[in-house]
């Protein structure tokens, strides 16, 4: 499947503050990019299966199906229950982490400081999100999230850490989606580590037609 | 371990749970090599707060768990300290087995020809014990797979280490909030053997009390003596 004549129709085409919330719909067929409009911006995102939302993207599954824990272009996007939702169809950034999760102001207080709990995080905007959406889910349909543009990476013997990103100004990721999609993002706030080069920065959500 | 509170083994395949309150230890042991012990934890107090993936590795800047270890929630406590283990690896990364992938690899196995010992799967194993709390599709987390070391090259490539767990390797959790643990018996998803063989294992629960103030899981790190404070404030009179 390859990426698609860039001059399909744009359906949507967004800028999202940082530190923001977006939802929006994908159909299946449809192209979605995200730019990085300024540089190493992390971009927490969820996808749902629109027609059932109790089908959604698993990071787990993902990694598992591809046999390998980062997501570049041709990885294909599971939920879990094992079907592709989405598939990476460009890619110039490189890499992407799946691994890392969002950022909230309880797992704040334990990576920090105790008084780091104030400050705006990715799981409020998700909650915040879905609360105003009236689809009906909550906390639990939180599961682990796609960080795009950020860079976590494992080492052999199974170190972890969060490194300085890889990504820069206009890199972006394209995405066809293979059933009608929710998507979920929010734009990071995080300002304790290199995630987002200690400085949020926007991002440009384009939505094309299926090409 | 003076005060045993009970202990059972599961048979091989199948699946489990139970409430493990604040303060007991449980260690599960693999009675064959090659065990393999899918599991996912949730506040039995909150069933939504539960085990996070994320959260674990990045506070402990780990991507697997051994003794040492705790396993975050999703609110910045901590569900339960690794307190021993004799296989060094713990698998955080993989995932379940599913219906398609255990029939793709291994046939049919229905109950129908082999009665109790059909072939189930990682997956439907978990929805069948999340069904009895009123939990679903949406509460499958990132489970942990007990036993099974998966490590990735610098490219990121999975490689399942075939020869990780010995008859008899035990790991030892340290329960420090009342938790709902789900277990399932299933072979690793990425498992490569050609036969469908989960492997038994032990279960044996005692009371420890909770973690003192020196404690190796503690103070593995800052993040860690942050995240017990936060877990030991939840249950100040």
């Amino acid at each position: 499947m390859n990426a698609g004549p860039d001059t399909a129709a744009v359906l949507r085409d967004q800028v999202v503050a940082a530190g923001e919330p977006w939802m929006g719909t994908v159909a299946a067929g449809q192209l979605l990019r995200i730019v990085d409009l300024e540089g190493n911006q992390a971009v927490d995102t969820l996808f749902y299966n629109a027609r059932n939302t109790e089908e959604r993207y698993s990071a787990v599954d993902t990694i598992r199906a591809q046999g390998n824990i980062y997501l570049t272009t041709g990885s294909a996007l599971r939920s879990n229950l094992g079907a592709t939702m989405l598939t990476i169809v460009e890619d110039n950034c490189g890499r992407h982490d799946t691994l890392g999760g969002a950022c909230s102001a309880e797992s704040n207080t334990v990576r920090y400081a105790l008084d780091k709990r104030h400050m705006h995080s990715c799981r409020d905007n998700f909650l915040l999100a879905l609360g105003h959406h009236d689809c009906g889910m909550d906390k639990r349909d939180l599961p682990g999230n796609i960080n795009f543009f950020m860079n976590v990476p494992v080492t052999p013997d199974g170190g972890l850490e969060f490194a300085d990103g890889i990504s820069a100004a206009g890199r972006y990721v394209q995405l066809r989606a293979h059933m009608d999609v929710l998507v979920l993002i929010s734009n990071c706030p995080q300002l304790n580590n290199p995630c987002n080069a200690y400085n949020p920065t926007p991002i440009q959500i384009l939505i094309r037609a299926a090409g | 371990m003076t005060s045993e509170l009970w202990s059972e083994n599961l048979k091989p395949g199948e699946h489990w749970s139970g409430v493990l309150r604040r303060g007991t230890s449980l260690r599960i042991t693999a009675l064959e090599a090659g065990a393999n012990v899918a599991a996912m934890m949730y506040n039995y107090e909150s069933l939504l707060e539960r085990y996070n993936l994320a959260d674990t590795l990045k506070a402990q800047h780990t991507a697997f768990l051994t003794a040492g270890c705790v396993c975050y929630s999703d609110m910045g406590r901590i569900l339960c300290s690794i307190t021993a283990d004799s296989c060094g690896w713990h698998d955080t990364l993989c995932g379940l087995s599913d219906a398609s992938m255990v029939a793709e690899k291994f046939g049919a196995g229905r109950f129908q020809e082999r009665r109790n010992e059909f072939y189930r799967n990682g997956r439907d194993s978990m929805l069948n014990e999340l069904g009895k709390y009123g939990l679903g599709k949406r509460d499958l987390i990132a489970n942990i797979n007990f036993f099974s070391r998966v490590s990735a090259d610098q490219r990121g490539a999975l490689r399942f280490d075939r020869q990780h767990c010995r008859a008899g390797d035990h790991v030892e959790l340290r329960f420090e909030m009342h938790t709902l643990l789900v277990l399932s018996t299933c072979p690793h998803p990425l498992d490569p053997e050609a036969q469908y063989r989960p492997r038994p294992v032990g279960l044996r629960a005692w009371f420890s009390g909770t973690a003192p103030v020196q404690d190796p899981c503690r103070q593995r790190c800052e993040e860690n003596e942050r995240g017990f404070r936060n877990t030991e404030r939840m249950f100040l009179a």
